[in-house]
């Protein structure tokens, strides 16, 4: 390339390239936005969308039961998927970046199995955590089991100085650990309780309350707003660690606080709504695919890639089986995996070109 | 001699030693000042401790002995603020990510500058890429460079921040000829016109001879010798530092070049 006499400033070029990020950015918000109401629509009694948008910005237009349904029923699903989705993206993609490794996500760590087995726990034995009842126990119980999870990952990486790669060799272990301590739980549960277990195991939105939206949407934020603050530090972290760390970069505090931020995040999404997986995986991919790894676009295309996943998975769920509310878990891991496969073919021929 | 550690300028080294707790790389290493405009090559056998010594330099190894910089002493300095001063290139070559070069430089400089604000991150990347011929590049991402290319982001990485000392981890290994040269050339460029000092671990002896002012030559966890080239290279020392023996000749252009005729047999590096 010669120099012209005036070349265009590369901050104006890569102006471009900022652009047409905020745009898909945009488009990905719009698409979700759209799904959600799609996805409100949708369910065994018949909603019109115009009733549905109408619904929601005047709901004393609607008649009784129709309210009950959108504001009660509908709308927590949808919020819930939504929710639910953008933590499981934003947690995949921080520990992607986090352990350098595009196949980490809340599942490879071993992240779900635990919550899992905390549920069955709590199931068996009937827990009820100071009289909370059921509904709270059971969440309560699988959260404390996701974070037991991570902190002893962290625990033994840190302790033992591990690398990357040694930490997810301990979060596959972990999965197996747990996957085994699941089954044996479900092997000594009656016949009711092994029915719960595997009920919760199939991840679904229908426990979904404002309450317990209100907690996951809190902690989205507050992880959200916590990770706004490492954008550069993880960006720079990309180029290389041995770089990132010649540039002043506390990699293996970024490491330990990511992490931290992970399981908080992933803990508190799939305590509520049981095993989602896939989405914690392909949401990041996703999104790096669209918008690259400039972690300030990065990290909220992969959340609003996570919400989008999980919003259709919605509304799957209600239209594969009419009348049927199929669990969610099921439809991610249906839909999620062809998906995932041609992301990979499609780069891969790209790569190969 | 009258020049005290806290009065100098450029690099001085005094009774350095790092390792691991079973196996001590450097043992009590000490060089004479190296003042500014120093480009100095860091050669010797593998596993000599070449990339431990920069890498305790740059404070990214826990070492003991002392370390002045322009008069300041390394070790006292908060690691974030060393690094600042420090440009260290790891031996590795930058991660194939899907990080344009462009924003791979803008988060060098978020981190590493966090004095300039946002139109300075932004001349400063577009006076680098400038300088270092790497336009064409900036916009294009790590994944899709090649190795060399890939390494003169890194390189233009380490030197966007302006520090005072370069440390170079064998910066060519991973290049050909071609961009074996365009590194040390432009490293050499920065020294001479920045007044810098810049130490690089090599291991082609005839790139070192080529480019630097100043070879520091380690064996045995010590320095065997450092000085000016023309002083220090002979074939004694080259039999001394590798085991091989060797001719130090000049070519048609006046530069020292070394020419190996065999391995001695059973060296045992000191």
């Amino acid at each position: 390339m010669t120099a012209s006499a005036s070349p265009i400033a590369l901050r104006d070029r890569y102006r471009r390239f900022t652009l047409t990020r905020l745009l898909t950015l945009a488009a990905l918000l719009l698409a979700l936005g759209t799904a959600v109401v799609f996805d409100v629509s949708t369910g065994p009694s018949t909603f019109p969308f115009a009733d549905v948008v109408r619904g929601l910005f005047d709901s004393q237009s609607l008649p009784q039961a129709q309210q009950v349904i959108l504001w009660e029923v509908r709308l927590p699903y949808a919020v819930m998927a939504v929710l639910v989705g953008a933590s499981l993206g934003l947690a995949g993609a921080e520990m992607q970046t986090a352990l350098n490794n595009p196949l980490a996500s809340p599942f490879t760590l071993g992240l779900s199995a635990a919550a899992a087995v905390g549920a069955s726990v709590a199931v068996v034995f009937g827990f009820t955590f100071m009289a909370l009842g059921e509904n709270l126990a059971v969440p309560i119980s699988a959260f404390i089991f996701a974070t037991g999870a991570t902190l002893l990952i962290q625990m033994l990486a840190y302790r033992y100085g591990a690398t990357v790669d040694t930490v997810v060799l301990f979060g596959i272990a972990l999965l197996f650990s747990f996957e085994a301590l699941l089954w044996l739980m479900q092997f000594i549960a009656d016949s009711n309780a092994l029915q719960q277990i595997v009920f919760w195991t199939m991840g679904s939105l229908s426990r979904s309350t404002w309450n317990k939206i209100g907690i996951v949407g809190g902690v989205l934020l507050l992880c959200t707003i916590w990770s706004s603050r490492t954008v550069w530090q993880l960006t720079a972290l990309r180029a290389g660690e041995q770089q990132a760390r010649s540039f002043g970069v506390p990699v293996e505090r970024l490491r330990l606080f990511t992490l931290l931020r992970v399981s908080l995040l992933a803990a508190t999404a799939l305590s509520f709504v049981g095993t989602i997986g896939f989405v914690g995986l392909v949401g990041p991919h996703i999104s790096r695919m669209l918008l690259g790894e400039d972690h300030r676009y990065y990290l909220p295309g992969a959340a609003i890639a996570g919400a989008l996943m999980l919003s259709l998975a919605s509304i799957l769920s209600k239209l594969l089986v009419p009348g049927v509310v199929l669990p969610i878990g099921i439809i991610t891991a249906l839909v999620g995996v062809p998906l995932f496969m041609a992301l990979i073919l499609r780069r891969g021929r790209r790569a190969g070109a | 001699m009258s020049v005290t550690p806290t009065s100098a300028t450029g690099l001085w080294m005094q009774d350095l030693s790092t390792g691991y707790p079973r196996r001590p790389v450097l043992q009590g290493l000490s060089l004479a000042p190296m003042p500014p405009g120093t480009l100095a090559a860091v050669v010797g056998p593998n596993a000599v401790g070449k990339s431990t010594l920069l890498k305790a330099i740059a404070g990214l190894r826990p070492s003991t002995g002392q370390i002045w910089l322009d008069g300041k002493d390394l070790g006292q300095l908060p690691a974030r603020r060393r690094l600042h001063q420090i440009g260290y290139l790891p031996q590795a070559l930058p991660q194939a990510s899907s990080l344009l070069a462009y924003e791979a430089m803008q988060g060098a400089l978020r981190v590493g500058r966090p004095d300039l604000d946002r139109a300075g991150v932004e001349a400063a990347i577009e006076h680098i890429f400038t300088a270092l011929d790497l336009r064409h590049l900036a916009l294009r991402r790590l994944d899709e460079l090649s190795g060399g290319q890939r390494q003169m982001v890194a390189l233009a990485q380490v030197v966007v921040r302006e520090p005072r000392l370069m440390l170079l981890d064998e910066p060519t290994s991973a290049l050909d000829l071609r961009w074996q040269l365009q590194v040390l050339q432009t490293v050499r460029a920065l020294v001479d016109s920045q007044q810098g000092i810049a130490l690089v671990a090599l291991h082609d002896l005839n790139l070192a001879l080529r480019f630097c002012n100043h070879l520091i030559v380690l064996g045995g966890g010590q320095v065997l010798a450092a000085g000016a080239p023309a002083d220090i290279f002979t074939p004694a020392l080259l039999e001394r530092a590798y085991g091989v023996r060797a001719r130090v000749e000049r070519c048609s252009q006046g530069h020292l070049m070394v020419l190996v005729d065999e391995a001695l047999p059973s060296h045992h590096t000191l």
